[in-house]
């Protein structure tokens, strides 16, 4: 089968260029454009924003992204290989629901931890299975699944809520590092981000995931197992994403079965933004990480700043259009620029 | 087939189009939209042979019905509009505000101006999505949030209150003509016009073209972004008819109106066999998977499951429309193969 969103994808595509040098390669990719975004937001931020430069406002900015950055690692791969996966948020309420029912049950939680993470390895298992075995487009299956987990979430607990959690779980979901204001759960994601950093750039799986999202096909008959990597890559993300769910359970002490609704959009917002591209063969590990920081950091200077919370909407949506409309603006500047017999040169700006 | 015989006589036209009715992927989706209300009404008669069942019947399902039309012509091109539930909640506060901060101002006009906005919204969207050739699940995941932030940022924590709206307006989202609602007449009408549009007209045919595999349809010489284009703005339009129609029908509009329409509205396209694929499918499967979504919501109560099951039954009923989808897809490829080998 060939890739949905790979049908979709224009003329416009553009490879890096190794004929430019190393850092001129990095200085002009996707990824240092966003951090520089992101380190110019934090400036001015502090600058302007009165308590923005206080240690107590990174803690709470971390706290709140956490999900978000966890779950951006999986979802940034499955964009890779040109798949997508709507599915988290509910995966997400799925995971806290089942460690809520089960623990209110009297089961400790940390065997009910275990038991939500199968759960969400096995709603990943299932839309990897729809997706590489019975060959369904991955956007179909995962809006499906979008409301089929969500509703389980919501079936099992109804509009109750469990809140009785071990204290020292929910303490340590909320605790910091020592005297430093960096909460502990940073510990946690920068090692999944570094073991998801070294998959993806590092390791033949990885180079894998790159090969299907350029194209599935010529990815195949180079013996590569296209469906088997794209089936872990969506458990992956079932995993991970119910990882983020008993954080989001314990960080608020309340299992619902509404937790986290709306979360997918901002994790995809994130990682296209953080310069994965939507037609699949182009990302890294670091963008998204920078994206989801962006975006928490614009969110919590303005919500410092006392403008209302929803424009925080606007500034994400229009971020996201931009972003990606940009790229496709400069390439296809780019290509107005490069006529025949003109040497490439011009053609190498600005694109990772 | 039977279509290229020579002559066809009356009763084999007719029989061919018994045939047709069975076979199309429509009539399950129907048949099971038929179970679902036989089963309700089984178990509590009131559910179809009372006259407020009845017109809730009827009346509940037509402003999903609006969106869905809207949203099955844009998949058909192989795109998706995200943003109609924002689209639909803007429009939705818009009217209110139009009854408001313009005194007597005829609800026609209120109308005009909702569709206008709509189709606006939806021309923003499909001018980024043709003009900057970027998947349109992108961009219309950016206007969902952008939309949904501008209604937040102008409605507040106000709300709009039936109050504050005529009463002949209101009239419109209760009231029936033959005991059949207004509403689900004016949607009804719509869905005739688009479904005989895209049957039969040029336009309507190259959508579908276009949906099957747009380079060809570019190198073919079809006019690809102007009918992009359209697709888009008739999508918004209709969301923006739906707003209005919202408002009339709740009489309540706060700011956070249609939220998730937009997963209903993709839902029921995908329920009635509109492949998310583009090229296939039809308004009319649309329009009966929003009737059958939002009927079993209502049905489950009184088949004895709890309404918090709900939406765990609308997406296994998702999954197992698009996994039927494939297994016939398969099928007919297989019969296809076998047809030329022999």
């Amino acid at each position: 089968m060939t890739n949905f969103l790979q049908a979709l994808a224009p003329a416009t595509r553009t490879y890096k260029d190794h004929s430019q040098p190393l850092w001129r390669r990095i200085l002009f990719s996707r990824e240092a454009a966003v951090i520089g975004g992101t380190l110019l937001v934090i400036l001015v931020a502090s600058l302007s924003v009165r308590a923005f430069a206080k240690p107590i406002t990174a803690t709470y900015l971390l706290l709140d992204i956490a999900p978000i950055l966890l779950i951006a690692l999986p979802m940034s791969l499955i964009i890779i290989t040109g798949e997508i996966d709507l599915s988290v948020a509910s995966i997400v309420g799925l995971s806290s629901v089942t460690l809520g029912v089960l623990h209110q049950g009297g089961m400790p939680i940390e065997a009910a931890a275990v038991v939500a993470l199968l759960v969400g390895a096995l709603a990943g298992a299932v839309n990897g299975f729809l997706i590489t075995v019975v060959g369904l487009p991955s956007l179909a299956v995962t809006i499906g699944t979008l409301a089929l987990y969500r509703g389980l979430a919501v079936g099992l607990l109804g509009t109750k809520a469990v809140t009785e959690f071990t204290e020292f779980w929910t303490d340590l979901a909320k605790s910091k590092i020592g005297a430093t204001a960096i909460p502990s759960v940073v510990i946690p994601i920068v090692i999944l981000a570094a073991i998801f950093g070294v998959v993806l750039h590092l390791t033949p799986f990885g180079r894998g995931i790159y090969a299907i999202g350029l194209s599935a096909e010529a990815a195949r008959f180079s013996g590569i197992h296209v469906e088997r990597t794209k089936f872990i890559l969506f458990m992956l993300s079932g995993l991970v994403s119910a990882l983020a769910g008993i954080y989001y359970t314990l960080r608020f002490s309340s299992a619902r079965g509404d937790n986290a609704t709306g979360l997918e959009l901002s994790v995809i917002a994130a990682v296209l933004l953080g310069g994965v591209s939507i037609f699949g063969g182009r990302g890294s590990t670091l963008g998204p990480i920078a994206g989801a920081v962006l975006i928490g950091v614009l969110a919590s200077a303005l919500r410092l700043a006392n403008v209302t919370s929803d424009v925080i909407n606007i500034i994400t949506g229009t971020l996201l259009v931009a972003s990606v409309v940009a790229t496709s603006f400069l390439a296809w500047l780019r290509t107005k620029r490069s006529r025949p017999g003109k040497k490439t040169e011009t053609l190498a700006a600005a694109k990772g | 087939m039977t279509a290229l015989s020579p002559s066809p006589t009356v009763g084999s036209r007719i029989a061919h189009g018994f045939g047709a009715f069975v076979k199309a992927r429509e009539t399950g989706i129907l048949l099971a939209l038929v179970l679902v209300i036989v089963a309700a009404t089984v178990k509590n008669p009131n559910f179809l042979f009372s006259s407020d069942g009845f017109r809730d019947l009827l009346l509940t399902p037509s402003i999903l019905l609006l969106v869905a039309v809207g949203q099955a012509i844009v998949i058909i091109t192989r795109n998706v509009d995200l943003s109609v539930g924002s689209v639909l909640g803007l429009t939705a506060y818009l009217t209110g505000r139009l009854f408001i901060d313009v005194p007597g101002i005829p609800v026609i006009a209120v109308f005009a101006i909702g569709i206008v906005a709509g189709g606006l919204l939806g021309l923003i969207n499909g001018a980024l999505v043709a003009f900057a050739k970027v998947p349109a699940l992108v961009i219309t995941l950016g206007t969902l949030y952008a939309y949904r932030g501008i209604n937040v940022l102008w409605t507040g924590s106000d709300r709009i209150n039936s109050s504050d709206m005529p009463a002949s307006f209101l009239a419109l989202g209760t009231q029936s003509i033959l005991f059949i609602p207004i509403l689900t007449i004016i949607a009804v009408v719509v869905l005739v016009v688009a479904a005989w549009y895209l049957r039969n007209q040029r336009g309507g045919r190259e959508l579908y073209a276009i949906g099957s595999d747009p380079d060809a349809a570019n190198l073919y010489g079809l006019k690809v972004t102007q009918r992009l284009l359209a697709a888009f703005i008739l999508c918004g339009a209709l969301a923006g008819l739906a707003g209005v129609l919202y408002a009339a029908r709740y009489g309540t509009v706060n700011s956070q109106a249609g939220a998730g329409y937009e997963l209903n509205a993709v839902g029921a396209a995908v329920i009635g066999g509109v492949a998310i694929f583009g090229g296939s499918g039809s308004v009319w499967g649309a329009a009966i998977g929003a009737y059958l979504l939002l009927t079993i919501n209502r049905a489950l109560p009184i088949l004895g499951v709890q309404d918090f099951w709900q939406r765990a039954v609308v997406g296994a009923l998702i999954i197992g429309a698009i996994v039927l989808d494939r297994v016939l897809a398969l099928r007919q490829a297989r019969r296809l193969v076998e047809a030329r080998d022999s």
